[in-house]
């Protein structure tokens, strides 16, 4: 993407949208103030934090982890994270064993409400094509190198149900605050590509 | 039915390439056609399985060829068309019309 392209001309598919755009809201059928609130609010203020409250609170909170695995939509609303493309959530648990990770397939299914949008890659032909068939290369080129005794799980979403891993808390991290841990947590660890790193002593 | 968007385990298709900075939207018109999503979802003019199947009924060489978005906007030509709400004649004219006043 070239850094200079508000000074290009714009593209074919840039001038389409605008005609688009321009014909819906000429027709009373689109208000271009509502766009352009939505893409402020999933820019600025949906996205992985929202996860990793969620991920903490498990951490710290046993009752809690068990509600969250038993009924990963209900017990993530208890955080007050619902809505668009996380109707239905399921939370799967790495543990010394089992590794999880999150694919889709057909598209880009992904649980907006804690993740927000996803990442390019996760989109991307060759991570949805080769999840399925080659997890453990994949991870490793995330940096996952995983035992070869462990057991990798991978999810396929669609566009009823959404996962989001729960990773494992990191060893050394047992004086933290729930707020310090939620921290430590990245996007990828859980979407499963990552595992939470230890913080640097 | 199968198709070209149902990619898990095929082969051929390279490293998966990561960015440093990760942008939600590449440029502008990515931002807008994500809005236009839920404006037109909100309108009544197609559910999220119809939005999903007009991006499945790509032509496989151009859903290959195009980008995410690009999908999108794809599947909004097809759904809006079909269902009378904007033709392509409407749009290839109003672009048209964009293009001549001088851009966005």
């Amino acid at each position: 993407m070239a850094h200079d392209h508000q000074n290009a001309p714009p593209s074919e598919t840039a001038m389409r949208v605008k005609a688009l755009e321009t014909l819906l809201t000429e027709k009373g059928l689109v208000d271009p103030a509502a766009i352009d609130t939505l893409i402020e609010l999933y820019e600025t203020r949906v996205g992985p934090r929202n996860g990793a409250k969620v991920v903490a609170r498990a951490w710290t909170d046993p009752d809690y982890k068990e509600r969250l695995l038993k009924d990963g939509t209900a017990a993530i609303a208890e955080l007050g994270f619902s809505g668009v493309q996380g109707e239905d959530m399921v939370v799967v648990e790495n543990t010394d064993d089992v590794h999880n990770m999150v694919v889709c397939t057909l598209c880009s299914c992904y649980p907006w409400p804690t993740l927000g949008l996803p990442p390019i890659w996760y989109k991307s032909a060759p991570y949805r094509a080769r999840s399925v068939s080659d997890p453990r290369g994949v991870l490793k080129e995330f940096g996952v190198d995983l035992s070869e005794d462990a057991e990798i799980r991978v999810w396929d979403s669609n566009a009823e149900l959404r996962y989001l891993v729960l990773p494992q808390r990191p060893a050394g991290t047992e004086g933290m605050s729930e707020e310090q841990l939620a921290e430590l947590v990245t996007r990828d660890s859980m979407i499963g590509t990552a595992v939470v790193e230890a913080p640097a002593s | 039915m199968n198709g070209i968007h149902d990619l898990g385990g095929m082969h051929g298709f390279g490293p998966i390439e990561r960015e440093t900075d990760e942008p939600y939207f590449h440029d502008d018109w990515e931002g807008r056609v994500f809005g236009l999503f839920f404006a037109n979802f909100a309108a009544g003019h197609f559910n999220v399985d119809q939005f999903r199947h007009g991006i499945e009924r790509m032509a496989a060489a151009e859903y290959l060829s195009t980008s995410y978005y690009e999908h999108w906007l794809h599947s909004f030509e097809t759904l809006l068309s079909e269902k009378g709400i904007v033709t392509s004649e409407e749009l290839d004219r109003k672009q048209a019309e964009l293009s001549q006043a001088g851009g966005a």
